[in-house]
């Protein structure tokens, strides 16, 4: 298995997000291959949750999608058992604090070292209060990853400071989803958490066309889709594997 | 709200989303003692006027504390600002009446501290309806202000110290006291209100006739009776 920083020496790095279970577990697997095959570097796994306040309508729909198949955290773990012995890139999960706190955050972080899970992104989680997760965390050698947004000005410096993993860039305000345009300075802001970190820098939030990702990733170190993917998800079902493939192929290449 | 269960929720899920496009000139205080710090402390405050006019018209009109204040609790606003001012007279009784919907044996309740368990949802940890993979889970009450999954963070602690008491009302409980309170004094309690007055019901007549109970009636029930008609079984519509 490689590490998030190993990721990030294929160029630029290209993370995917899908959410497990959307429409089954198998899909789920069986994108994962196909995505690492693509060129993805990292891949992020969203664990449904009920209320995913982060998220647009987009993967608010892939959450309900996945919740009304009944899939619970123990079949995620165990999927990401199976899936540790076919892929080589780091896989991180992403989710929110409830999903974490009530299965045992302590039993949580020990699964994640037990499957290979290297990274941990906590979307209601703020910097303020994350030492809840990551002092358990790291005892495992999993990364809490940091967020900054484009209101995070002052902050950024003492985020990008602790930061672990890679340091996760909010290309925009607002959840996430599919946008025409992004307006933020993110170079602005990512140049102020260089000055602070030598870890990775990759933008989320908003990127879905390739002229959008090659402008994302030259401002950054690599770029993170998930609604655009997710909507291909949505659009065929457990026939999407293909479609996703070819939507990563092309990410990949317009970055690389 | 037409997104997740549509209900109270989901209104408040949407409107962080809304609100996090416009974090530079807005802040969002829910309608509640609820929500990331320090918001339930904001509305706490305000809502404390309930308790210091209790405390204040009881001094001037018999000179002694009460021995129990009831109020319903959703979240717990009115119920906080009713117990706010007496939480250091170990005298008072502090009672709030939490939505059992049709009982808190069935899937159809709002009973957060009956039914629920520790968790971190909208900002705040605090008791929350959930299974036990953390999904919150759907709540219901005949009171749609009492149909939300959590309780204010400051209950969660009143609760944990023994402090103040938590019961769960039924909707068939809450419509007896509504109808009962209508009846006997011309005053339509709302059904959310009627659940406090439930449960007054059942202490005072183990009370002695000189003590005081105090029930918050938080809101009108004018709202409330054609919905109440209906779970009668009557085909009424407003």
């Amino acid at each position: 298995m490689n590490s998030i920083r190993e990721a990030f020496q294929n160029g630029k790095a290209f993370i995917p997000f899908i959410t497990c279970g959307d429409p089954t577990l198998e899909t789920t697997k069986k994108l994962a291959i196909a995505m690492e095959e693509a060129g993805a570097d990292i891949i992020e796994l969203g664990i449904p949750f009920s209320d995913p306040t982060a998220e647009g309508p987009v993967i608010q729909d892939a959450n309900i999608r996945a919740l009304s198949n009944h899939i619970t955290t123990d079949d995620i773990f165990a999927m990401v058992a199976d899936l540790r012995k076919e892929v080589r890139v780091p896989l991180v999960f992403m989710t929110y604090a409830n999903v974490i706190f009530s299965y045992g955050t302590e039993k949580f972080a020990s699964e994640c070292k037990r499957i290979g899970i290297c990274g941990l992104i906590l979307a209601d989680v703020p910097f303020e209060e994350k030492k809840e997760f990551s002092s358990v965390f790291d005892k495992y050698g999993v990364d809490l990853i940091s967020m900054i947004a484009p209101t995070s000005n002052d902050r950024i410096a003492v985020i990008a400071r602790e930061a672990k993993g890679f340091l996760y860039c909010v290309s925009s305000l607002g959840v996430t989803g599919i946008r025409t345009d992004i307006t933020t300075d993110v170079g602005a802001m990512i140049s102020n958490a260089k000055k602070n970190t030598d870890i990775p820098c990759a933008i989320g939030f908003g990127i879905s066309t390739p002229e959008q990702a090659a402008e994302m990733a030259s401002k950054s170190d690599g770029i993170i889709v998930g609604s655009a993917i997710v909507k291909i998800c949505a659009k065929y079902g457990e026939n999407c594997v293909p479609y996703v493939a070819e939507f990563v192929k092309t990410m990949k290449k317009a970055i690389s | 709200m037409d997104t997740g269960t549509a209900t109270l929720k989901d209104a408040v899920s949407a409107t962080f989303r809304e609100w996090t496009t416009r974090i530079s000139d807005t802040h969002y205080v829910l309608g509640s003692v609820m929500g990331p710090a320090p918001f339930p402390e904001i509305v706490r405050d305000f809502q404390a006027v309930i308790s210091k006019e209790i405390k204040q018209q009881l001094h001037d009109l018999c000179g002694k504390l009460p021995d129990a204040v009831i109020a319903c609790v959703g979240g717990g606003s009115n119920a906080i600002g009713s117990f706010y001012n007496f939480i250091n007279d170990p005298s008072v009784r502090l009672i709030g009446c939490e939505a059992a919907g049709r009982g808190i044996d069935t899937n159809e309740t709002a009973a957060t501290i009956s039914t629920g368990k520790i968790g971190i949802f909208h900002g705040m940890k605090s008791y929350f309806c959930q299974d036990e993979y953390g999904q919150i889970a759907p709540v219901y009450s005949i009171s749609a202000g009492l149909d939300y999954p959590g309780i204010g963070p400051e209950h969660a602690y009143l609760h944990d110290i023994g402090r103040a008491e938590y019961v769960a009302i039924t909707d068939d409980e809450a419509v007896e006291a509504c109808e009962y309170l209508s009846r006997t004094e011309g005053i339509i309690p709302a059904i959310e209100s009627a659940h406090a007055v439930s449960y007054a019901m059942k202490i005072a007549p183990k009370m002695s006739k000189d003590q005081i109970i105090v029930i918050t009636i938080s809101g009108r029930g004018d709202k409330d009776v054609a919905a109440i008609a209906r779970y009668k079984g009557e085909n009424l519509y407003e």
